[in-house]
């Protein structure tokens, strides 16, 4: 029911996606305390193997095994090095796991590079993100977060924002989502919503005003013009205009909507600089309870079978 | 030299239209005599019993990595590679380094493959200078040299401008030279993994869509009509190409194409748990593709069955899915896939396979000696297999340098029992003969 490595969030079904938030639900405590640790992976090794420079996943990662006793190594590495010259990616998770690494936190540039080392590695493998694939823990974060807020992921309204066609967050929380019974709404330019993602169980829109009315969550999505070849949409400028949340379009939200976003913001474009620090903005929230989910993954992947504290809903 | 009797086998020889049981008497290198029961007093038997006696097969795609990548492949390993598959002869892919756009290298090639002496070394020569896409090569020189080139291509990408491969193709006529196609097109497969379709968007992977392949098609076709050059698409991948290929034929314009036994035997789902060995350019595509591809070689739209041998070394294959090269080894599995995948199920009959690999290719090229009949005074370039015998695909035990295989473990039907080269066999008994500078 857990896997053995978490590389996509298909792995997971809704049982699955369940026990982990609850089990962060529970582990949340323990960062409310004051002595903010637990025994439970007292001489585990996890190491965050990041080919790409990303200090909140790995802070957040960091944190979350440290909270559990866990021993922490982390190993920058430079992506471009990897086929021209010094370590190729299997030598380096051969040379990792050689000293005793229980789990590989992988984060790399490259889509599907998570899947091909947990074919090379006895270690766990968790994918922090891997090219424009998946992000399977943002996923459960942002699943937890929303939770949180409405007590059920069951027939909530989400509407996601941008550059789908790139982004990893997208496709993992799009299908989780849609798993919990969620109804997804994916909206951007045609260029970054390509048509196949209606597959994943997503509605998809061009027009942001359309489906903004009726959203549970708005989630933005970090949008960059430069790609490679022919960009996706004339001018940031109008991306902002179009697709960006600006005030105007957070008033038409309802009430007790939430506004995501995965991070790091553009303020202005994607989401306007004032919209951003808005209260209804939980994107703090999402960083803090990162922590605990991250926590319980760990746990069920690598602990034992005792309960955590403060157990279950 | 040694006289040899192949006996008890079947022979099937699209080009002779025989299909039969008879025995082959080889001798100075040519066939002497087909029919039951021969004799040949002093000749050496080679046992063909319960085994198909054919044409030696034809490659008309093969990179053979040298000069330049020698830890790759080299002409004498591929050359081993190409005869236990059951080849007599191959074209070699100019893509080498430094590229085969003059005759000195083509000679080269050609030389080093006669010295090798396992399958006739074909070379194909670059369109343009470095393969740059800028200007010709020395196109008439290496028609016109030792090495005789017949076909010309930029494989590994598409000749980009349309005025080039204008030029390129109205100066081939005067050779009666084939312009050969990597069908792509450079902007919209750039930055590409693999097709670009369902799959493509949930494995996070840049597509290469199949437009970027008819449209290149679509645009050599009307070229060829332009300039009444021979025109060949190297390994087609996509439904719409093989529908433009068959309207090409009907309106009678010189356009052959090739299909590869990987793409004639997978489709996208090969890559769902990112294996860099079915990273291929054309990608793998989509059912629908493949089973066009399929109906395009049983009604011969489709010509060849060319293997795109394309060796990568290990540790660069063994990398990130988009770093990795793109190219699967081919010369070892192409008759045992078209065997499993399109002749046992009977998609395709047993001549109309051996036609599509071996007497097309040899007649696309113009090889004389190559592709039957199996008459007397023809040279004895022959093949024997067994079609019934299984083996299990094990990439460390094949005789090309590289593994990059996305067929490993699979069991195929056909075993090549001999192989001979104008009379010599190169394999016997399942055993290359020559033992090779490796
Ligand atoms: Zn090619
Ligand atoms: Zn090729």
């Amino acid at each position: 029911m857990i896997p053995q490595h978490l590389l996509s969030i298909d792995q997971l079904d809704e049982t699955a996606i369940t026990r982990i938030l609850d089990t962060a639900r529970g582990l949340r405590s323990v960062t409310d305390r004051p002595l903010k640790k637990l025994p439970t992976l007292r001489g585990r090794t996890v190491c965050n193997l990041f080919y790409e420079p990303s200090t909140r996943t790995r802070v957040s990662f960091e944190l979350a095994a440290k909270r559990l006793s866990a021993d922490v190594i982390n190993f920058q590495a430079d992506a471009r090095s990897s086929v021209s010259k010094g370590e190729s990616l299997k030598d380096t998770a051969w040379t990792l796991e050689a000293m005793g690494v229980d789990a590989l936190v992988v984060r790399h540039p490259s889509s599907g590079a998570a899947a091909q080392l947990s074919r090379w590695v006895r270690a766990r493998v968790i994918n922090a993100g891997d090219g424009r694939h998946e992000h399977p823990t943002q996923a459960l974060l942002d699943l937890f977060s929303m939770r949180e807020r409405f007590g059920t992921l069951a027939g909530l309204k989400v509407v996601i924002v941008g550059d789908i066609a790139h982004s990893r967050v997208a496709r993992s929380n799009v299908k989780g989502l849609v798993t919990m019974g969620a109804d997804v709404t994916l909206v951007g330019p045609p260029t970054l919503v390509p048509p196949q993602v209606e597959s994943w169980g997503a509605k998809v829109s061009y027009d942001l005003d359309a489906v903004l009315d009726d959203a549970d969550v708005c989630y933005l999505l970090r949008v960059q013009r430069e790609r490679l070849g022919a960009p996706a949409f004339p001018t940031l400028r109008e991306y902002a205009a179009l697709w960006g949340l600006d005030r105007a379009r957070a008033a038409r939200l309802k009430p007790d909507a939430l506004v995501m976003h995965p991070g790091p913001i553009n303020r202005g474009v994607e989401i306007a600089a004032d919209v951003a620090d808005l209260p209804r903005a939980v994107i703090l929230e999402q960083v803090a309870n990162g922590v605990a989910v991250r926590m319980s993954l760990l746990y069920l992947m690598l602990g034992g079978a005792e309960e955590p504290p403060g157990g279950g809903r | 030299m040694t006289d040899y009797l192949l006996r008890g086998g079947r022979v099937v020889d699209p080009a002779g239209g025989q299909d039969r049981r008879a025995d082959v008497l080889v001798s100075g290198g040519v066939v002497t005599a087909v029919g039951e029961r021969l004799g040949g007093s002093g000749a050496t038997v080679l046992d063909c019993t319960g085994a198909v006696v054919a044409p030696g097969l034809v490659d008309l795609h093969a990179h053979l990595r040298e000069p330049g990548r020698e830890d790759e492949e080299t002409i004498a390993t591929g050359s081993a590679a190409a005869a236990a598959g059951g080849y007599t002869a191959l074209c070699a892919m100019p893509n080498t380094d430094p590229v085969a756009d003059n005759a000195a290298v083509v000679e080269k090639v050609w030389a080093l493959g006669a010295q090798v002496g396992l399958v006739d070394v074909v070379p194909a020569g670059a369109l343009t200078r470095g393969r740059r896409g800028e200007e010709m090569a020395d196109l008439g020189e290496m028609a016109r040299c030792a090495a005789g080139v017949r076909l010309f291509t930029d494989d590994g990408a598409a000749l980009s401008d349309s005025l080039l491969a204008r030029r390129v193709m109205e100066y081939l006529v005067a050779f009666d030279a084939i312009y050969a196609e990597h069908c792509e097109d450079e902007a919209l497969v750039a930055g590409g993994h693999m097709h670009e379709g369902e799959r493509s968007v949930a494995l996070g992977l840049a597509g290469r869509p199949s437009e970027a392949e008819f449209l290149i098609a679509a645009r050599d076709i009307a070229l060829a009509r332009l300039t009444r050059c021979r025109l060949h698409l190297l390994h087609v991948s996509a439904a719409e190409t093989v529908e433009l290929v068959r309207r090409a034929k009907a309106e009678g314009l010189r356009v052959t194409a090739e299909a590869t036994p990987h793409h004639l035997a997978l489709t996208d789902a090969a890559l769902a748990s990112y294996d860099t060995n079915a990273k291929v350019n054309p990608p793998l595509r989509t059912e629908r593709d493949r089973a066009a591809l399929v109906a395009g070689v049983a009604d011969g739209t489709i010509d060849a069955i060319a293997t795109d041998h394309a060796p990568h070394a290990l540790q660069e294959k063994e990398s990130e899915f988009t770093l990795a090269p793109a190219g699967i080894v081919g010369l070892e599995t192409a008759l045992s896939l078209t065997l499993t995948t399109l002749v046992a199920p009977g998609l395709l009959t047993l001549r109309d396979a051996l036609e599509r690999l071996s007497t097309a290719p040899a007649r696309i090229l113009g090889l004389e000696g190559h592709g039957g009949p199996i008459e007397p005074g023809r040279p004895a370039n022959l093949t024997v297999f067994d079609p019934a015998a299984t083996w299990v695909v094990e990439p460390q035990r094949l005789h090309s340098r590289s593994v990059n295989t996305p067929f490993a473990g699979w069991e195929l039907s056909g075993v090549v029992r001999h192989t001979l080269l104008r009379g010599r066999p190169t394999v016997r008994d399942g055993e290359l003969v020559t033992e090779v500078m490796v």
